[in-house]
């Protein structure tokens, strides 16, 4: 029986390591970037998995270390809604934006978005950075509240790829 | 040393096997939380409390109906237009089978819907509704 009991507790160590080492920060690798229209191609598993479920997993790489540590200290209103998380893994989406945020200087997005931004800017949207403000200026307003549209933050509304990363002009299909 | 690694690994099986969650293991946790018999959980009054409608952000009336529609094996939409599964766990065999999920998801809407908590015996008869739907 000691030696079942042993057994568990070794298997139970190892179980318990394995799932440490996968939750991690991969760091996410700043593979294949693209410029402009590309978003930093990045994977992160908690990342994907929880920011994704109500809507895009928006680039780190489009706001600012700060905004950043703002908008994970405030999950329970977030934009109006609870979007509270363990604090485990609240922790490890923060370390893994911060790494990538626009100001890492580690996607070319990034410097593009900090370019334009107020040296202590701190936004919490995304739609209202000058970066992206300019990258839309043709985009009538009436657009955005369509119904098939909804708002400005869903951005696979129009750019058809975005779920890839993928937001250059040949992609986007606005629609009616 | 084979005999006990097997013995191990039968173990570890069975636990597993044991911590896997079905709609009708959360039921039997709630009512037992709530201090009920399962048989007490009310389809009636999960359904009551999906569709009662509250005060919500814009004005407006909100309920779970809101997002995830008034028939629960259809697939909703978030407010930004991402898909929702479907609740009803005859639509969507994932339904219920998380406990982190369920809790996490407990959490964020009933405090957002209601400005609350839901209730144990609330969870417990929401599920019953759910589960119940053919």
């Amino acid at each position: 029986m000691n030696y079942v009991l042993r057994g568990i507790g070794v298997l139970a160590t190892v179980g318990t390591l394995s799932l440490l080492a996968f939750s991690l920060p991969s760091g996410g690798e700043a593979r294949g970037d693209g410029g402009d229209d590309l978003m930093p191609r990045l994977t992160h598993q908690a990342w994907q998995q929880e920011c994704a479920s109500c809507h895009l997993a928006y680039s780190p790489a489009l706001l600012p270390r700060a905004s950043w540590q703002r908008m994970m200290g405030g999950l329970e209103q977030h934009f109006g809604e609870n979007a509270s998380l363990d604090p485990a893994t609240q922790a490890d989406i923060l370390r893994f934006l911060e790494a990538n945020a626009a100001d890492s200087g580690r996607s070319r997005m990034g410097d593009k978005v900090m370019q334009r931004m107020d040296k202590n800017a701190t936004p919490l949207r995304i739609t209202e950075t000058r970066w992206f403000v300019k990258k839309h200026d043709e985009v009538p307003r009436a657009t955005w509240t369509r119904k098939s549209v909804g708002s400005a933050a869903n951005c696979a509304a129009c750019h058809r790829q975005a779920e890839k990363g993928v937001f250059d002009e040949d992609t986007v299909r606005i629609p009616k | 040393m084979i005999k006990h690694i097997a013995w191990t690994s039968l173990l570890l099986l069975s636990a597993s096997a044991a911590a896997a969650d079905t709609p009708a293991s959360f039921m039997a946790r709630y009512a037992q939380q709530a201090g009920v018999a399962v048989t007490a959980l009310s389809p009636a009054r999960g359904e009551a409390l999906y569709r009662s409608e509250h005060p919500g952000r814009s004005g407006g009336a909100q309920s779970c109906a809101s997002c995830h529609t008034a028939n629960p094996k259809q697939a909703g939409q978030t407010r930004v237009g991402k898909r929702i599964e479907p609740l009803a766990p005859v639509a969507n065999p994932q339904r219920f089978t998380d406990a982190a999920k369920v809790e996490k998801w407990f959490r964020r809407n009933c405090t957002d819907v209601l400005q609350r908590e839901c209730s144990a015996q609330e969870r417990g008869d929401f599920i019953a509704w759910l589960n119940q739907i053919k």
